[in-house]
């Protein structure tokens, strides 16, 4: 087959933006279909409710590209939340840290067994999940004390806001931005994607890979742990029933940013397209109203087949082209 | 490789790697049977194995699916796809609700496995999107949990056959079958030379594209099945909460009973094996007054173990 470089080209677009235009033809759809669509209010909504998963994602995005994969993060959010809260009746200074510590020892180890005894991150995560519910509910009498915000400041964090959002939307596009800048400017960043491209060639050109490995999880914990915070500030208590199966959600919109699950290519910008893309897909079933949240399923089933599918066909296009 | 004379500390490890999830069954089994009280019972004992049998049954095509190298999220949410079909078609008597219900499980497999193998999808992400979808769907048909008062579904879920619960003897019976299919058949020998070397096995003429994919819809049947009897069960079809989490712990009956993620090698007594094993763990924490929270985090412990153990033979 004669090379064309046109054609891989524009596979190579679609498939790192691919999301965002989606998201793009949605929204102009929806404001079209529905006046309350494309009001400061709903779209206020959809970028509040849909930051603490940006946050996940953004780590789950740096985990994905070094070839693993983050089952543990929706444990660690909600273990986060109820950490914070019931820290934050010694003031506010421990309400963030407390969460945070413990989150970020948590991703540590994952990345420690990961990196030095090359367990499968799958298995490894697996179990964090599973530990670390377990913490959750040993520290919150089995999942049936749900210890309330006692902290104002604490609660503003999560509550206040300028411009009709709130400060979690800021904190997000924030952290979205040192991420890029994190993933695409520093030798850190090309060490994620070298580790997850070709993990032997990587070391063997002098990649420290282990410790690669170690920062992202790491990473990933933190970042699990500080989304478990905000919605905590957000709830002003420490829910422990929300969360279960984030993780799910927060991998299928990574892969939708198209992020590749076999690692070495993806980036941020498709992750948050992703996030936004499912927030707006729910938006617009609540628009049609005698829709179920069921129905939301479906669809973010049906359209995550969707999309690997057609990364798989643009992906065989561009190997051809 | 010739099989040099190990030293001993390595002869202990193989053996563990090979018997440790036996070993760690009797290991507790004899704890209760000193300790706690009423163990012994045959209350408890059926109770123990009715609780077990939808989690084995799964895990059995779990096992099968990830000795392709592959894994299956959706099996859960096949269970509650089984759950709202068997519902939706008992009008036309229980029989046919459990064909309606075994053949929505075989269309979800193979949905799933031909993102695997035709598409190229990574199983993780294929069975992903069944995950969310197909329970979307099951609550779609059955918004509400639906009680029934089929007296064969009921019996299926709750009769005898000379003392041992029909439930059981299914999942035994599924077990011998998947034991047979994985040692004696020519399918068996080509779903673990596809887990163990891919290429290698399309190079040799295997059918690699076909045996992937009847493996998905294996799984998916034996979920929907564990889903009907479940829902018998419980006598009533409860879509948004049977089989939630279902794929974690069939996941770690497999792990746990040293068949490897990397594919190859598939041990179907060891995987019940590991089944029984999380089940009894869960059962005596309980008796003993343990809550939940530390059943989750010796859960966590123990994959570990069981992990870093087969690690070993990887690397060996």
């Amino acid at each position: 087959m004669t090379a064309s470089p046109g054609r891989e080209q524009v596979s190579r677009v679609l498939q790192q933006h691919g999301a965002l235009m989606v998201l793009a033809a949605l929204v102009i759809v929806g404001s079209v279909a529905f006046d309350s669509f494309a009001t400061a209010g709903n779209a206020a909504s959809v970028l509040v409710s849909s930051s603490f998963t940006a946050i996940i994602a953004i780590g789950m995005t740096f985990v994905i590209i070094s070839g693993g994969i983050d089952l543990s993060v929706g444990s660690l959010f909600v273990f986060g939340g109820v950490l914070a809260a019931y820290g934050s009746q010694y003031g506010l200074f421990v309400a963030l840290a407390l969460p945070l510590a413990a989150c970020g020892l948590v991703g540590l180890l994952q990345g420690l067994l990961i990196a030095r005894t090359g367990m499968a991150p799958f298995i490894v995560t697996l179990a964090g999940l599973l530990g670390v519910r377990g913490l959750m509910l040993a520290i919150s009498n089995e999942g049936a004390t749900t210890y309330l915000v006692k902290d104002a400041a604490f609660a503003r964090l999560g509550q206040g806001g300028v411009f009709g959002l709130t400060w979690p939307v800021f904190i997000t596009a924030l952290l979205a931005v040192a991420a890029m800048v994190l993933l695409q400017r520093t030798a850190f960043g090309q060490n994620v994607y070298a580790v997850g491209g070709n993990e032997q060639g990587a070391a063997l050109m002098g990649v420290p890979v282990a410790r690669t490995k170690v920062y992202v999880y790491l990473m990933s914990g933190l970042l699990a742990g500080l989304a478990g915070v905000l919605n905590a500030a957000r709830l002003s208590s420490g829910v422990t029933i929300l969360g279960i199966g984030l993780e799910l959600d927060v991998i299928a919109a990574v892969v939708i940013g198209g992020t590749l699950l076999t690692g070495g290519a993806g980036g941020i910008t498709g992750t948050i397209a992703g996030v936004l893309l499912l927030g707006v897909i729910q938006s617009l079933i609540n628009q049609v109203g005698n829709l179920t949240s069921a129905f939301q399923q479906v669809v973010s089933g049906l359209f995550l087949a969707l999309v690997v599918v057609a990364q798989r066909l643009l992906g065989r296009a561009q190997r051809l082209g | 490789m010739a099989e040099a004379v190990a030293p001993p500390g390595r002869r202990v490890l193989a053996w563990a790697q090979e018997y440790g999830v036996y070993a760690a069954v009797g290991v507790l089994l004899l704890f209760n049977v000193l300790f706690t009280p009423h163990f012994l019972d045959v209350a408890n004992f059926r109770t123990q194995l009715v609780q077990v049998a939808p989690i084995v049954i799964v895990s059995l095509g779990m096992a099968l699916v990830i000795g392709t190298q592959g894994i299956d999220l959706s099996v859960g949410s096949v269970m509650s796809l089984a759950a709202a079909l068997v519902a939706l078609y008992l009008g036309y008597g229980a029989w046919p609700a459990l064909l309606v219900a075994l053949v929505g499980g075989a269309v979800a497999g193979t949905a799933g496995g031909a993102l695997v193998a035709y598409v190229g999808v990574q199983p993780i992400v294929a069975t992903l999107a069944l995950l969310v979808g197909v329970r979307g769907l099951a609550n779609v048909l059955v918004p509400q949990l639906v009680e029934f008062r089929n007296p064969d579904l009921i019996a299926l879920g709750s009769s005898s056959l000379s003392g041992v619960p029909v439930i059981v003897v299914i999942a035994a019976v599924l077990t011998l079958l998947m034991a047979f299919l994985v040692r004696r058949t020519t399918f068996g020998r080509q779903v673990v030379a596809i887990g163990g070397n891919r290429a290698a096995s399309e190079l040799s003429g295997l059918p690699v594209r076909r045996v992937l994919l009847l493996v998905y819809v294996i799984s998916g049947v034996l979920a929907a099945l564990a889903g009907v009897l479940a829902t018998a069960r419980l006598q009533a079809s409860d879509p948004t909460s049977l089989g939630l989490f279902i794929e974690l712990s069939a996941i770690t009956a497999v792990v746990v009973g040293g068949t490897p993620l990397s594919g190859g090698r598939i041990r179907v007594l060891s995987t019940v094996m590991g089944a029984l094993l999380m089940q009894l763990l869960s059962a005596t924490l309980i008796k003993h007054n343990l809550p939940q929270s530390w059943t989750q985090i010796v859960q966590a412990v123990i994959i570990l173990a069981a992990v870093y153990a087969t690690r070993e033979r990887g690397t060996r």
